[in-house]
């Protein structure tokens, strides 16, 4: 019997050589296996790092950590003091349910991960002393006061806003709205997600100021001609005197496309100059203007904005998504004209879908002169010993149209303002340029509104973009209140 | 050296390492670490009662093999140290087991003088093993945990016969394959299968189990009797065509099964696919894979990894139990997994050199089937909770949290070296 047993023993001596190989084939595919969510032994393993802070530009507390005696160990979990006010900037970072957010994009930084070989020396000495590690603080470009006053206004309704300063690209308010309380995320989830808005999707962690599900959820309406003006001036063809005949519709492809009620005027106009059709939000007259130009210059006018792209910011890819013509839950980019409806293109109906932050970034590129600055809402971030690790540095992404299309078109947005579609948005002693939108979603009463603007219109601080989803009212009367509610909170916030 | 000062020697590097893990624990638990010597008195305990069992060896089995002890000690010293650091409320209650356990392996060496009358108490064995595996289907006394009729109640304790039964059903096949492996032994035909005559008992076993494993629904004991039951008649005949039949008969069986118990389908799926559903039905298998892959090569250190909630649950469910290993694989790395295993081969080449020295069937059967316990009931829960094999739920011998499982190996343990020091004796006679 005693081959027997040799052989056995052999059998057995293979079968524990194959276990030890099964376990060494989950070691070799750990990074692959830590990354899933549902591993706790990565998300605990950072809750005994203590997580830099996020804080506002002035300095308000958005993100902290509270300590905790976990077995012996230090764990720090962590807080949002400010709930709702930037949830969706700012994310959450939990045990359950991992991160999203600036939680998520500057895990590294938060967490000290971000490293160089000094400080991978540091950290190694302070593991072997035992100290606790501590992440890089973030101070984020957002004004808390202004970001209130954007939350407030949006109150109940399902909308976004977002603020920029033209000339740098930071962002100044970034509020979407319905939010949440990201305290809750950990140990109510179902909280956060029973809580919904008037409007569908209705998810309040969506951040509809740059995201979309799969597609961005605001159509731009009549917002959008400030690009197709913005296109038409640059061509060269058309000056803000260029007169049109406006017969109250526009005729396309032998079918009336009659104005929309928004014009805030006669039903049809006659004949008009350019300014005056941007005042009034003249359909028939951007229509024309759409077939003149062509679908595909316009679509080109709107890539130099930075439509077709996401948006750049410093929040997670996934978060972000690109403005421009949907087909469902696929971005379409035609190549062909006739793919296209050029009159609806060019007042901001087809199948165009926007985030309010590419809106933002237009009219911050018309205050600027022409020139898209990069967006940012991470101004600096700061290592416990105070060293600053980055600062943000004001970065061009391109001129998008002359110097002398955004000088003609800034005089037509005051006349909106002042005298046109858009007079709500008024502040006293300050001059706004701005353009109303009222976009029809095929649902009677359930439009989505929108208004885009900069201000002083002479020397712009600001760039804004309010949006808001099935609204009854039009864009004049919904959305440019909460533009100039935001606005004066921000211009006034020196004096 | 005598083989008992080897032993001797042994046990006390046993000790020094059960000391050194103790203190780990202590520490890793303290906020600010602070030296107590509770957690050394715990080591000298158990060290103590160690070096009391090695007494008893000195009287009763002065030439018994002096590894087998000393590893069997480090393995417990192992578990205990783990279940300390997962549930240090059930350190205490496993001491008490192991206390009990030794004791019951004194009892064994001073009592059972010749564990060779064994033999003729066979079939009183034979039917023993099989009442113990039918107590859990009582319905007064079984209890269902985690889906599986494992448990006896009675009278306040519970405890899982078949941790019990397995050793019986070596004793029995000791005995019954030593009697019948000539008969056995002789094949027709070209595969050499026996007749039916003989094949008859073959059959009756592989119902037995098949039984067993329907009325329990528990796959890992089917799987873990089978399996000792086709490695002794391996070693009993040397017939591979047996052992291929009886794997194909045991696969058809558990085929079978795949489509009436649910439980059993369950398992196979999540073992060929553990991602499709890790929230639920794949939880424990992802969680104890994500726990594996966590230790890297030297592992996160006692009491560093991640395996409590702040609730004081464990993040896989039954880790103290089944899931041992991937406790161990996370806090003391690939390296200490692996020394883990190869202390298991260890036990098992002593054990299977017991058997090919000694000179009667009875014997050789009996030591091969007690190492082989051990050798396949070790490879079924790590190749379980690995993924190597579909996971079911059995103990990790002398590490895992559980009484039953306890007492039962050192049992084992005792009428192994019951064995080892009749070999020896012979060998010193000639």
């Amino acid at each position: 019997m005693n081959n027997q047993i040799r052989r056995l023993f052999f059998v057995f001596a293979f079968l524990f050589v194959a276990l030890i190989g099964m376990s060494s084939y989950w070691l070799w595919r750990a990074p692959d296996l830590e990354a899933r969510q549902g591993n706790p032994n990565q998300v605990v393993r950072q809750l005994t790092i203590d997580r830099g802070k996020i804080f506002t530009a002035d300095g308000v507390v958005l993100a902290t950590n509270r300590k905790r005696e976990v077995q012996g160990q230090t764990w720090y979990l962590r807080r949002y003091p400010q709930r709702g006010l930037a949830a969706h900037p700012v994310g959450y970072s939990t045990v359950e349910r991992s991160r999203t957010g600036l939680e998520e994009s500057l895990n590294d930084y938060l967490t000290g991960s971000n490293a160089d070989l000094s400080t991978l020396v540091d950290r190694a000495a302070d593991a072997l002393r035992g100290i606790t590690r501590r992440g890089n603080d973030v101070y984020t470009s957002l004004d808390t006061r202004a970001q209130r006053v954007a939350m407030q206004q949006l109150g109940g309704k399902c909308g976004a806003v977002v603020a920029l300063e033209p000339s740098t690209g930071r962002v100044l308010v970034l509020a979407s709205t319905p939010t949440y309380d990201p305290n809750l995320v950990e140990r109510n989830f179902r909280r956060v997600t029973r809580a919904t808005g008037p409007c569908e999707p209705s998810s309040p962690l969506l951040n509809r100021a740059t995201q979309g599900l799969p597609a961005p959820v605001f159509i731009p309406g009549s917002t959008f001609k400030v690009v197709t003006a913005a296109a038409a001036l640059d061509s060269g063809k058309f000056t803000p005197a260029s007169t049109f005949d406006d017969p109250g519709y526009c005729i396309e492809y032998d079918k009336r496309v009659y104005n929309y009620a928004d014009q805030s005027g006669p039903e049809s106009f006659g004949r008009v100059d350019f300014t005056t059709a941007v005042e009034h939000s003249i359909n028939s007259v951007f229509c024309e203007l759409g077939k003149q130009l062509g679908a595909l210059t316009v679509l080109d006018y709107a890539k130099k904005f930075g439509f077709y792209e996401k948006p750049p910011l410093e929040t997670p890819a996934d978060e972000r998504t690109p403005s421009g013509l949907w087909n469902g839950s696929r971005l379409f980019d035609p190549k062909d004209a006739n793919q296209v409806d050029p009159g609806r293109l060019a007042f901001g109906q087809e199948r165009l879908l926007v985030t309010p932050l590419q809106m933002a970034m237009v009219a911050g590129t018309i205050a600027n002169g022409g020139v898209l600055m990069e967006p940012h809402v991470v101004e600096r971030i700061v290592s416990q010993s105070g060293d600053v690790v980055q600062r943000t540095r004001p970065d061009e992404i391109r001129r998008v149209v002359n110097e002398s299309t955004a000088a003609a078109l800034t005089p037509m947005m005051v006349r909106v303002v002042e005298s046109g579609t858009g007079t709500a948005a008024q502040i006293a002693g300050i001059q706004v340029a701005g353009k109303t939108g009222t976009a029809e979603t095929g649902r009677a009463g359930q439009n989505d509104t929108g208004f885009i603007a900069f201000a002083p219109a002479d020397d712009p601080q600001v760039a804004i973009a309010v949006y808001l989803q099935n609204q009854s009212g039009t864009g004049g009367a919904t959305a440019a209140p909460i533009a100039k509610a935001v606005l004066e909170a921000l211009l006034r916030r020196n004096t | 050296m005598t083989l008992r000062n080897r032993e001797l020697l042994n046990l006390f590097a046993v000790g020094a390492l059960t000391a050194i893990g103790f203190a780990a624990v202590y520490l890793a638990s303290q906020d600010v670490p602070e030296f107590d010597t509770t957690s050394l008195t715990y080591a000298a305990f158990f060290l103590a009662l160690f070096v009391a069992a090695h007494v008893v060896l000195r009287i009763t089995l002065p030439l018994a093999d002096p590894y087998l002890l000393p590893i069997g000690g480090l393995l417990t010293a192992i578990g205990l140290t783990m279940i300390y650091r997962i549930k240090p409320d059930l350190a205490f209650r496993q001491g008490v087991w192991v206390v009990i356990g030794v004791a019951f392996f004194a009892l064994t060496c001073l009592f059972l003088r010749d564990y060779r009358v064994l033999d003729r108490y066979k079939y009183v064995c034979g039917l023993g093993a099989i009442g113990l595996l039918c107590l859990p289907a009582l319905p007064v006394f079984g209890q269902e945990i985690n889906g599986a009729r494992l448990w006896v109640h009675v009278a306040g304790i519970s405890f899982q016969p078949g941790e019990f039964a397995k050793v019986l059903l070596v004793v029995f096949l000791a005995g019954y394959l030593r009697d019948n492996r000539e008969m056995l032994s002789m094949g027709h035909g070209r595969l050499g299968l026996p007749s039916a005559k003989h094949f008859g008992p073959l059959l009756l076993i592989w119902g037995g189990a098949m039984l067993v494993l329907f009325q329990t629904n528990d796959l890992g004991g089917g799987l873990l009797l089978f399996s000792i039951f086709l490695a002794m008649l391996y070693v009993a005949t040397g017939r591979w065509p047996y052992v291929a039949v009886g794997f194909t008969l045991f696969a058809a069986g558990a085929y079978a099964l795949y489509h009436v118990v649910p439980r059993v389908e369950e398992r196979v799926a999540i073992w060929l696919h553990p991602w499709s559903d890790p929230e639920d039905a794949g939880f424990q298998l992802v969680q104890s894979i994500y726990s594996i892959a966590a230790g890297g090569i030297f592992g996160t250190g006692l009491g560093e990894g991640v395996l409590v909630r702040p609730d004081g649950g464990t993040y896989i469910p039954f880790l103290e139990t089944d899931f041992i290993y991937s406790a161990i694989a996370q806090e003391l790395g690939l390296a200490g997994a692996a020394a883990l295993i190869l202390l298991y081969l260890v036990f098992v080449y002593r054990g299977l050199r017991i058997a090919m020295s000694a000179d009667d069937g009875f014997s050789k059967l009996l030591a091969a089937g007690l190492t082989a316990t051990i050798a396949i009931q070790a490879f079924i829960i790590v190749g379980g909770v690995s993924g190597l094999i579909p996971l079911t739920g059995i103990t990790l011998p002398f590490v895992s949290y559980g009484g039953s499982s306890i007492v039962a190996n050192f049992l084992l343990l005792a009428l192994l070296l019951m064995v080892s020091n009749h070999v020896n004796e012979a060998a010193d006679r000639e």
